[in-house]
């Protein structure tokens, strides 16, 4: 399977998502807009809360090509930071108290500067965490990974989007549980997911489908029953993440009809409380060529921070970002649909 | 009237039944919102019950509203399946139990 942009897909334009999931048909322009539900709650203009977790997307390369991914990542993406833009990052970090580094893709191993940035940030006392495919691990050039990530502990958030193989290889290509169960139980050797070890090995649930996650408490005991039961694999923590309206997911909900029950559906759910706790308010997210955005979609949507603050991390500035305006649009109500979702899971 | 009796929009429509009967259809809504709270039942259990009773009652709106549910709430396909074939156990089950009454009756007419 290729991305949409080598397909040369329409899809592929950020305008284009922008336009079909504000203006695509009629019942798609009756809907309410994001805005006017922040203004309902007198949270707009959106403003962070202050940054705590610094996101870096280090390329859009992946070794798999699943079909809701927002990035719209595959092995035929070229974009990957360089090591000048990872020092810029370095620079940054160094200068503020910024604790969290959250590491993602495409596949974040891939990228050649991937170690030598880990050994670096792991150095300063900063806390990563990597956001793994799993498969990536069990090819031959990444197998000696989860060692290096527990050498440098390394918290480790993968997707598994169920805890059945054919729900999971169904969104993410097929063979994908099966090397996804082998990366996890060699990251349970490890001592990985293990209680008392200090390794974090949490799970990422998205649903396989235009359907919303349901309880992340329930669905975790539901993963870790089902885990222990068939494979005796073991995990500390697991996030429902919320599907967002953009890129391949959103050419699914267009082809197979979806999309404007799955809009009606999100924003029928929008939670106040959620909205309270968007990871937008406390993340910074930058993008493999350096440029600043509110979060991972925004990113993929072209949509950089506010005008007004600084715009790419050469000239970081943690008090521009802090007083910055969040730009939303309508894929927001991903975020703040039910409980709220974000890279850390739910949020209300 | 419509030319189908069932329409899946009318399932969002659901709550229009107060409009002739305010007090009757918020005491049902009121019920109805409480029984699906989490209890000494999981939300997941409620919705997979939901599903297997919305089989056996055929109804096209609720297995719409708790297949959905089942899905949010992360339950598997086969699950899912098996319920229907609780359903079906219990369907089949009771016409065949009756087929006890039938034989006392037969043995109690019969010489």
């Amino acid at each position: 399977m290729k991305s949409l942009q080598a397909e040369s897909h329409s899809l592929s334009d950020p305008e284009v998502q922008l336009e079909i999931i504000n203006s695509h048909n009629e019942k798609i322009r009756s809907l309410t807009k994001f805005e006017e539900k922040l203004q309902d709650i007198d949270l707009f203009p959106l403003k962070p809360t202050g940054i705590e977790i610094f996101q870096m997307n280090v390329g859009y390369m992946c070794n798999m090509t699943c079909k809701h991914c927002h990035v719209d990542a595959g092995p035929d993406r070229k974009e990957i930071m360089t090591k000048k833009t990872f020092g810029y990052c370095l620079d940054a970090l160094r200068e503020s108290d910024i604790k969290t580094v959250d590491l993602t893709g495409g596949a974040p191993e891939m990228n050649p500067h991937f170690r030598w940035f880990v050994e670096e940030v792991s150095e300063m006392g900063k806390h990563v965490i990597v956001r793994s495919n799993l498969t990536i691990l069990t090819t031959n050039k990444f197998s000696d990974l989860p060692e290096f990530f527990k050498k440098h502990g390394v918290e480790v958030t993968c997707s598994l989007p169920f805890y059945s193989k054919s729900r999971t290889d169904r969104q993410r290509g097929k063979g994908t549980y099966d090397k996804s169960i082998t990366a996890l139980k060699r990251l349970n050797e490890l001592g990985y997911g293990k209680e008392d070890t200090g390794l974090m090995l949490n799970l990422v649930y998205n649903p396989v489908g235009a359907f919303l996650p349901g309880d992340q408490e329930e669905i975790k005991q539901e993963f870790k029953k089902e885990l222990s039961r068939t494979h005796g694999i073991e995990f500390n923590d697991l996030y429902t993440i919320t599907n967002l309206p953009i890129s391949r997911f959103l050419n699914f909900l267009l082809m197979s009809g979806n999309l404007e029950e799955y809009m009606e559906k999100l924003i029928e759910a929008f939670n106040p409380a959620a909205a309270m706790g968007v990871m937008c308010r406390n993340t910074i997210s930058i993008g493999w060529d350096g440029r600043l955005f509110d979060c991972d979609f925004n990113q993929m949507l072209e949509m950089e921070v506010h005008e007004d603050s600084v715009q790419h991390i050469k000239d970081f500035d943690i008090d521009s970002l802090n007083n910055r305006e969040i730009l939303v649009n309508q894929h927001c109500f991903g975020c703040t649909a039910g409980a709220g979702s974000s890279c850390g899971g739910a949020t209300a | 009237m419509s030319k189908t009796y069932y329409k899946p929009e009318d399932l969002k429509k659901f709550g229009d039944i107060t409009e002739w009967q305010e007090k009757m259809g918020e005491k049902f809504f009121d019920y109805y919102g409480e029984v699906f709270e989490e209890g000494a039942l999981t939300k997941r259990e409620k919705a997979l019950i939901a599903l297997a009773v919305a089989h056996t009652v055929q109804c096209p709106y609720c297995i719409d509203a708790y297949t959905s549910e089942s899905l949010e709430n992360g339950v598997s396909e086969e699950q899912m399946m098996e319920a229907v074939h609780v359903s079906a156990a219990i369907r089949g089950g009771s016409s065949l139990v009756h087929g006890v009454q039938m034989m006392n009756k037969v043995k109690g007419l019969s010489m």
